[in-house]
């Protein structure tokens, strides 16, 4: 039972950040029809960002904030300047593509100019175990979890509470109508560009102390991020919360109890499943079909 | 075909006949794999710019064939059979993924193939007994043909070169057949095609299936090429890099792939000035191209022809107006 406890807790803590980072993901989609192949990277690269930053001798919470600020510059306004407005125009496959290929490029970019090592990368908390009733729980783990739950609350709140996170919901729903109800489409759209980043650097300084700072991180945490946000719903912020949670929890529980070998396909198994009984997630709703 | 075309075409097929003669083993080594690399991503033209499914899936198939060949040949069975059953587990592994294709379309469909190529990754990694694990299977025999042994890598380029051009015959047999145009309109306007009595179903399966066939044909002259196989080989990174192919020569096009995987095939050996930097490069300038020309390098020429002639009297093959699907 304390070993189930222990589990739990750190698949929370997994599941928190592959929520965050799943959020991001269905963000951009709902907004701009963009599929980021690349949003495993786009969590990798902050880490560098904050290491970067502390080899100029910062200290680490300026650090943090200027690889925040970096993200959001490079991973969310540049990122929709130079890569993806330019090819809206052709649909959702060259997207895809270039999004693969600026996956490889930040990929093979991190390994060639700062390190192809795993870095050790600062860690929020000092890692102090405490025992609950036999079980033992890290103190990162249960800081993982608090500021991915306030990340989450405090997006939802503005999403729902604000006239900006409200035109944003609506663009997000039916461009179309929210520009003639004189909602600035295309500000909004930016925003969630600005919101991905940050969403992914926050991720990336709360990951990075346990996985340690690799150019290869990105590719599991990129697949995660897209199963997450297909078994809890594209079309849905809540979704995407809940497939994340789902996958963390289940992801450290079957490699427990099941087959760690085959760790890795209890998630595919899901979402193939997902994909083939309800196409649109646990949460979302059902997209109509374009004739 | 225009009369340009034909020429083309014909000057193309007396390069690759002649260039094994002028080059040294690993010149030939690498056109061999610009032959069995372009009858996978032929496979995949069939499955994306044709039929207009985007499959992740593809070098997952290239893995399937590969070691289908090699464990029958351990087992004793002849070259033919295995190369046969290789394209046959295929089709029907693919048939049998296609049914996704039926409930959801373009990205979630990327999704289930990117799954099951993991999944086959995952396999073919833990399952020992059967693949060996990580450690891959060596020493993978080249088959001789009625006292013609394919050993020498000249004589295995010929071998690779001819099965090519007769699938690649087949598939353009296919293609302007009543099949290959059921497969356009089904990726043009699926609603339409099936009012117009196309049964869509049938025909996506097919789709799936004929270009996974084709990926398990090509790992089933990819394993007697390269003589070692292993699980990495054949992770996602294999399937990208076939999706590239196509789409870097153009996707919908007959030619695109054989353009793609010789660009695939080269462009790291042009590269090699950049030292490590290849990958950079290769990403940036499919960045590049993706944002200029999304129809690939013969959707460019296309364009540049026009701008030529401004005539626009020959009318454009099957498929060769669309770009991307």
């Amino acid at each position: 039972m304390a070993s189930f406890v222990q589990l739990l807790i750190s698949g929370l803590a997994t599941g928190a950040i592959y929520a965050l980072i799943a959020v991001g993901f269905s963000l951009l989609w709902q907004t701009s029809q963009t599929i980021n192949f690349a949003q495993g990277e786009f969590v990798m690269l902050p880490a560098f960002f904050v290491l970067a930053a502390m080899n100029f001798g910062a200290p680490f919470w300026l650090a943090a904030l200027v690889g925040i600020l970096a993200a959001v510059v490079v991973l969310g306004l540049l990122f929709k300047l130079v890569v993806v407005d330019p090819m809206l125009r052709y649909g959702v496959l060259p997207l895809v593509i270039s999004t693969i290929a600026l996956s490889v490029l930040l990929k093979e970019s991190v390994k060639d100019f700062y390190s192809s090592q795993a870095e050790p990368f600062p860690p929020l908390v000092p890692a102090i175990d405490i025992h609950v009733f036999g079980a033992v729980m890290s103190t990162q783990s249960l800081v993982v979890l608090a500021v991915a739950i306030v990340t989450v609350v405090v997006l939802h709140l503005w999403l729902n509470k604000t006239r900006t996170g409200r035109s944003m919901q609506a663009t997000a729903q039916n461009p179309a109508l929210a520009r003639i109800l004189g909602v600035p489409v295309q500000r909004m759209v930016l925003y969630t560009f600005l919101i991905n980043a940050v969403l992914v650097a926050i991720a990336s300084i709360l990951i990075s102390p346990i996985y340690l700072a690799k150019f290869t991180n990105g590719e599991t945490l990129g697949t995660a991020a897209f199963i997450a946000a297909i078994i809890g719903g594209f079309n849905q912020v809540r979704g995407a919360i809940l497939g994340g949670i789902i996958l963390g929890v289940l992801d450290n529980l079957s490699a427990a109890y099941l087959s760690s070998q085959y760790r890795g396909a209890f998630p595919l198994l899901i979402l193939i499943a997902v994909i083939l009984w309800r196409p649109q997630g646990l949460l979302g709703r059902a997209e109509e079909r374009t004739v | 075909m225009t009369r340009l075309g034909t020429a083309v075409v014909t000057a193309a097929a007396i390069v690759a006949v002649a260039a094994p003669f002028f080059l040294k083993s690993f010149g030939i080594y690498l056109i061999s794999s610009w032959a069995v690399l372009t009858i996978a991503a032929i496979g995949l033209n069939l499955t994306l710019g044709y039929a207009g499914q985007v499959s992740l899936a593809q070098g997952a198939f290239v893995g399937i064939g590969a070691y289908t060949v090699t464990l029958l040949m351990q087992a004793g069975v002849p070259f033919v059979l295995a190369f046969i059953a290789a394209g046959l587990l295929c089709f029907v592994i693919g048939w049998i993924l296609g049914y996704p294709a039926l409930r959801v379309q373009h990205h979630y469909l990327a999704f289930v193939t990117l799954a099951f190529t993991t999944l086959v990754f995952l396999v073919l990694r833990n399952e020992q007994w059967l693949t060996n694990g990580i450690y891959g299977i060596t020493g993978i025999a080249r088959p001789v043909f009625f006292g013609w042994s394919t050993g020498k890598a000249f004589n295995f380029y010929f071998f690779s070169l001819g099965v090519l051009v007769v699938l690649a015959l087949v598939v353009w047999w296919m293609l302007h057949s009543p099949w290959g145009r059921a497969f356009v309109a089904l990726r043009e306007n699926p609603l339409r095609a099936a009012s117009l009595g196309l049964d869509t179903r049938r025909y996506t399966l097919l789709a799936f299936a004929i270009g996974s066939s084709l990926g398990g044909l090509a790992g089933a002259l990819y394993a007697p090429l390269v003589q070692f196989i292993e699980p990495a080989s054949f992770s996602i990174s294999m399937s990208f890099n076939l999706l590239l192919m196509v789409i870097v020569g153009g996707s919908g096009y007959f030619f695109g792939p054989f353009v793609g995987a010789l660009i695939a095939v080269l462009l790291p050996e042009w590269l090699r000035i950049t030292e490590g930097y290849y990958l950079i490069v290769y990403a940036a300038l499919v960045m590049v191209m993706m944002a200029a020309c999304p129809s690939g390098i013969l959707g460019l020429v296309e364009r540049l022809l026009k701008a030529v002639t401004s005539s626009g009297k020959s009318a454009p093959a099957i498929g060769a107006e669309r770009t991307a699907p």
